[in-house]
């Protein structure tokens, strides 16, 4: 097999490589890509063309729809009616461009909107601060997210005379205000319980484990409906006579004790991943349990379960809509009472309200999967080593 | 720190709890308040409807304005409450609400089982129907197969169920949570008839995409007695309610109105004298001052103004007074005296 | 302390102030929480206790027997409004809620599935397509994907009077969609009672199969065997009947009526919204659950299978299935809950569901809103509480068996 010293004795040895030639068009480019992962057999062509004519069946009527037939100036249904305009009308935008302030702040009176916009600003300051890994004194920012944001946001929204904020009553505020305040709420109410519900559920006191759990499978087996029906018709009678709370308050309890549930077990997820030998490496140090927790345990459990906490943020932010039955105007129910406006009675209007909804949630819940998936893999890449 | 976020998430809970003490008193409760909580309909025509500013008008809502005007002599200190079918009786039990005006059917089983009172009637209404004109429909006893939209947990529901019943047709039932889905439901073609109170459905009409294609079919096919209602137990309250629907319709008997209250103050005619308050001591005992229907009528006009404001030849519905004229007119609306 | 009786007593532990003992303190706590739950629940039903009789609420479940008096479209047992209670409402509500949510569980499993394998195909455009379906789809809240299935495909859908018509002698318009209607005579029985011989002596064939192969080695055609024995009895059944006397299954088509189509078996449009909605929002779900389940076969696992000269379908069903459907059934259990759990926004599109029926008119009705409440919730959470029961017996009995 090994070449030997005979070799040497050859007269002839090539001093230069050859030039490579290229690669077979089959091989490599875009040619060969499309036969290797589209045309590599006859199953597999079929498939693309199938891929292919749904394709063909989809696209073109909703680009259509959305954009080319789309009508995007308009005062009145007029512009969006096709026996008025002679043409196929796709989706009335401008339906949306007239009623878009209503989407956002609903009734909310328009000289105090610019309190709105504030809380908008408050909001993204906190997120923005909390998500972003490498950002300058998260532990502020958890300061600022739980504590200072809550009082403040109510403030500005609700308004406090003795600050020159008009009382603003919580009837008037709507639409996408709405939606962010009650999953914002659902967030930073169900975090906090939720860490203290899996704490329990993994404590050693046995009843203190039998009330976590009772707690968070009552809560984990309903339908969130039914949560808000509750909330909605039994709280007021659970409290004495001459208490009642407020319209909005009702579902936000409903939310944050549901949500608190679902992040239990997120968090448990996290402390379980947890080696035992940190708890009692803090033990040993003589941390107490709850400093053992604080300092040890939980930093590290949080940071593991941050992706699970935003995929069920999301999940929040899309079951925010179901306030909308029990009667509270978020985002949906705007839309839902826009459309019956006759002023804009046109066949498109309906779909087009829905379309832009969900255009709404769409980015917004995406582009947090997104952001859970990049966590996880950031993650992982420390674990890797 | 988690127990401080706990405590601070509690406290700001409690902070929203609006303490609305109703202690012992409804009207000690409104007065402590400085304002009247008033459970309206979230939209009905010329009964109960916000404008894009947030102002409402409406027959309902004027009555509680009358209430405001009466108590605090200010038709602004009023929060409307926006109630659905569905939620409006646990607002009013639970004490969210002071009153409910929202064209609410008085019938036994709510006086007695639901713990509230319906004081007096502020209109006389009947179930009626709506079709597409398309349908070549005249008549509701031709409605035999049809489907039809209806809201639900109203008397409306069973009325239906009653209806087709009695007259051994059969129909299909599609019934929503709120008005707004009902008649949506309807516009589209999902029902081919619309049932609700007579007068929703000429308001509903006006909603429709075209509405002229709607007509409302003869048939009334059941008494609605729509009335403002009360918490049950609370009698000076209910007395309140009660005489100042019966303020408004003397006033109208009486020919008081808006614009000739103050001239009429100075009226002879004992009735007119009794009802403002130049005599008698009548208001106090409802607990207010004696001038309060003179307010009342100053502020928000007698019955017939606020019908035809409202619902009647003033507004966009055309309803006919009717059975809501006053009882020397030929109607059901009878004012027992003032003294 | 109970390991060492018969040893002398050591040297005693310190004696530690019971203030700082932590057991003393474990109970200490413990009796705390438990009081402060059972004072918070206790002044809870005081004060509804108080609010309801002041507000002169009856209470108790004796409503359940009064007489309904509204009428539900859609119900799968005989239900009039002058002769039905509240109880029955009920039942009528409980088992729309069981249909949809069994409809839509077989439809979301099927349609899951195809998704989930098409995400891991090798063709690069059906894996994106599928890719792109599971991301929209996931990213929109149910409640707007139903309402757009109702609102909008409704109001687009023809007019009672000019139903679509499609092959089959199928019609859809805005009242639904309308199916031909199989009417059963009397002696019908039979043929499910044949699929139910059929069902079991397929088992029994496959029970034995499987026995003779662990003895001999010998392999039967359990599928061919068993396919036979479910389609064929009841098809053989059918057709004897036909032969002796009336055809035992006749079909009702529909036909234009004054307002609507008649006869046939229509399906109202709330509960194809429903059964569309849930289906296409949890097959997203699924459709993950799926993927993830056969990445977490290792490759090794395939590879050593054909090393061993199994062929690619045999590899599938006998050693990547069974192991990716360890991963997968867990999590595909609580997607069929969430589906059920879900089902109850029928509420927002007028499909009778229990929700709708008992938690909305009951409730507005009776005013009961304590009773009627508590019942509602109960019903799910039986059903949730039985299913993780079920799952945990079956997590016991696939779990890796490890030394």
């Amino acid at each position: 097999m090994s070449a030997g010293p005979q070799a040497l004795s050859l007269s002839f040895i090539r001093r230069e490589t050859v030039p490579a030639a290229p690669p077979p068009v089959l091989v490599s480019g875009p040619l060969a890509w499309a036969r290797a992962n589209l045309f590599s057999g006859p199953g597999n062509t079929l498939l693309t063309l199938l891929a292919l004519a749904i394709l063909a069946l989809a696209v073109p009527p909703l680009a259509r729809f959305l954009v080319i037939d789309a009508v995007f100036t308009g005062a009145n249904r007029d512009a969006c009616r096709p026996d008025v305009v002679g043409h196929p009308v796709g989706a009335c935008w401008a339906f949306v461009a007239q009623k878009i302030n209503y989407f956002v702040y609903g009734s909310y009176p328009i000289e105090e909107r610019w309190r709105a916009n504030v809380f908008f600003g408050l909001a993204a300051v906190g997120i923005g601060w909390l998500l972003w890994l490498d950002a300058p004194r998260r532990g502020l920012g958890a300061l600022y997210v739980f504590v200072i944001f809550p009082l403040a946001g109510y403030a500005l929204l609700a308004g406090v005379p003795a600050l020159g904020l008009a009382k603003v009553p919580t009837a008037l505020w709507g639409g996408m205000l709405v939606t962010l305040v009650v999953s914002l709420v659902g967030i930073v109410a169900s975090l906090p319980l939720g860490i203290l519900l899996a704490l329990g559920r993994r404590s050693q006191l046995p009843l203190v484990r039998l009330v976590c759990v009772i707690f968070i499978e009552f809560w984990r087996g309903v339908p969130l409906i039914t949560v808000l029906f509750m909330a909605n018709v039994m709280l007021p009678l659970f409290l004495p006579g001459d208490v009642t709370v407020d319209r909005l308050m009702r579902p936000l309890v409903g939310i944050a004790l549901f949500s608190a549930a679902y992040m239990a077990e997120i968090v448990r997820g996290g402390l379980q991943a947890i080696p035992r030998g940190q708890t009692e490496g803090a033990a040993s140090l003589g941390l107490s349990y709850w400093q053992s927790m604080r300092l040890v345990v939980l930093p590290q459990a949080l940071r593991i379960v941050i992706p699970g906490i935003v995929n069920s943020f999301i999940a929040l932010f899309k079951d925010t809509t179901l306030v909308s039955i029990v009667g509270i105007f978020d985002f949906i129910r705007t839309i839902e009472s826009a459309r019956v406006d006759p002023n804009w009675a046109a066949p498109t209007v309906v779909t087009t309200g829905y379309a832009f909804a969900a255009l709404f949630y769409f980015v917004f819940c995406f582009g947090m999967s997104r952001y859970a998936l990049y966590v996880e893999r950031r993650l992982a890449a420390g674990q890797r080593r | 720190m988690k127990t401080i976020v706990a405590a601070l998430t509690l406290a700001l809970g409690a902070s929203v709890l609006s303490g609305a003490a109703q202690a012992q008193s409804t009207l000690a409760g409104i007065k402590q308040k400085g304002f009247l909580t008033c459970g309206s309909n979230p939209g009905l025509a010329g009964f109960g409807v916000p404008d894009a500013q947030g102002r409402w008008t409406g027959l309902d809502v004027d009555f509680c304005k009358a209430l405001a005007a009466a108590i605090f002599n200010d038709t602004s200190k009023i929060r409307f409450i926006p109630l659905s079918a569905k939620d409006r009786f646990t607002a009013l039990q639970s004490g969210e609400v002071d009153v409910l005006s929202r064209n609410t059917t008085w019938s036994m089983s709510r006086d007695t089982s639901l713990g509230l009172d319906f004081p007096a009637v502020n209109f006389y209404d009947g179930q009626g129907f709506m079709v597409k004109k398309k349908l070549g429909v005249t008549s509701a006893k031709q409605l035999d197969g049809a489907s039809v939209c209806t809201q639900q947990g109203t008397t409306t529901e069973l009325n239906l169920a009653d209806y087709f019943r009695a007259n051994k047709m059969k129909y299909e039932v599609v019934a929503f949570a709120t008005a707004d889905e009902t008649f949506k439901a309807y516009d589209s073609g999902r029902c081919d008839a619309f049932t609700t109170d007579a007068s929703g459905l000429y308001a509903e009409r006006l909603r429709a995409a075209n509405p002229d294609d709607n007509i409302v079919l003869p048939e009334i096919i059941s008494k609605e007695p729509l009335a403002p209602a009360v918490r049950h137990g609370d009698s000076q309250w209910a007395d309140i309610v009660r005489w100042t629907h019966f303020a408004m319709l003397n006033a109208e008997e009486a020919g008081v109105t808006q614009a000739n209250v103050d001239q009429m103050k100075g009226s002879d005619n004992p009735d007119v004298r009794r009802i403002l308050g130049t005599e008698g001591k009548f208001g106090e005992g409802l607990g207010l001052t004696n001038d309060w229907a003179y307010r009342v009528i100053k502020l928000v006009g007698n019955y017939g103004e606020v019908f035809e404001r409202n619902v009647g030849q003033g507004s966009p519905l055309k309803i006919q007074r009717g059975v809501n004229a006053l009882w020397s007119k030929g109607g059901l609306q009878y004012g027992p005296p003032i003294r | 302390m109970s390991n060492s009786p018969s040893v002398a007593p050591p040297s005693r532990p310190p004696r530690v102030s019971p203030l700082y003992d932590p057991r003393v303190r474990g109970w200490a706590y413990q009796i705390l929480l438990v009081l402060a739950v059972g004072l918070l629940v206790w002044a809870a039903i005081d004060n509804a206790a108080e609010n309801l009789r002041n507000a002169r609420i009856a209470s108790g479940f004796g409503f359940l027997s009064n007489t309904a008096g509204f009428d539900v479209s859609q119900s799968l047992v005989p239900f009039a409004a002058a002769s039905s209670t509240y109880g029955q409402a009920f039942v009528v509500g409980l088992l729309n809620t069981l249909i949809v949510a069994a409809i839509g569980i077989v439809l979301a499993t099927l349609l899951g599935f195809l998704i989930g394998v098409a995400r891991l195909s090798p063709n690069w455009m059906l894996a994106k397509l599928a890719g792109v379906y599971v991301e929209v789809i996931r990213n929109i809240p149910l409640l707007l994907q139903l309402l757009f299935w109702y609102v909008a495909v409704l109001s687009a859908l023809p007019g009672a009077r000019e139903s679509l018509s499609l092959p089959g002698s199928v019609f859809l318009n805005q009242r639904g969609l309308y199916v031909p209607k199989p009417i059963l005579a009397a002696d019908a029985w039979a043929i499910p009672l044949a699929l139910g011989l059929g069902l079991a002596a397929a088992i029994a064939y496959r029970v034995r199969a499987r026995h003779r192969q662990a003895r001999t080695g010998r392999q039967a055609p359990v599928g061919l065997v068993g396919l036979a024995l479910v389609l064929g009895l009841p098809l053989a059944t059918w057709g004897v009947l036909a032969l002796v006397g009336a055809d035992p299954v006749t079909v009702e088509v529909p036909v234009k009526g004054t307002f609507n189509l008649r006869g046939g078996l229509q399906l109202y449009p709330e509960f194809v919204a429903l059964v569309l909605g849930l289906t296409l929002y949890t097959a997203a779900f699924i459709a993950e659950v799926v993927r993830a389940g056969i990445q977490a076969v290792s490759r090794g696992q395939t590879e050593a299978a054909r090393a061993l000269g199994l062929q690619p379908g045999p590899t599938l069903r006998l050693v990547v299935i069974p192991q990716a459907m360890r991963v997968i059934v867990p999590p595909l259990t609580s997607q069929y809950l969430n589906l059920t759990k879900n089902s109850s926004l029928a509420v927002a599109i007028g499909y009778p569901d229990l929700v709708q029926v008992f938690m909305g008119t009951v409730l507005n009705q009776t005013g009961q809103a304590v009773e009627v409440v508590a019942i509602t919730m109960a019903v799910y959470l039986s059903i949730s509480l039985v299913t993780a029961l079920v799952m945990n017996v079956y997590n016991r009995r696939v779990a890796l068996v490890e030394r």
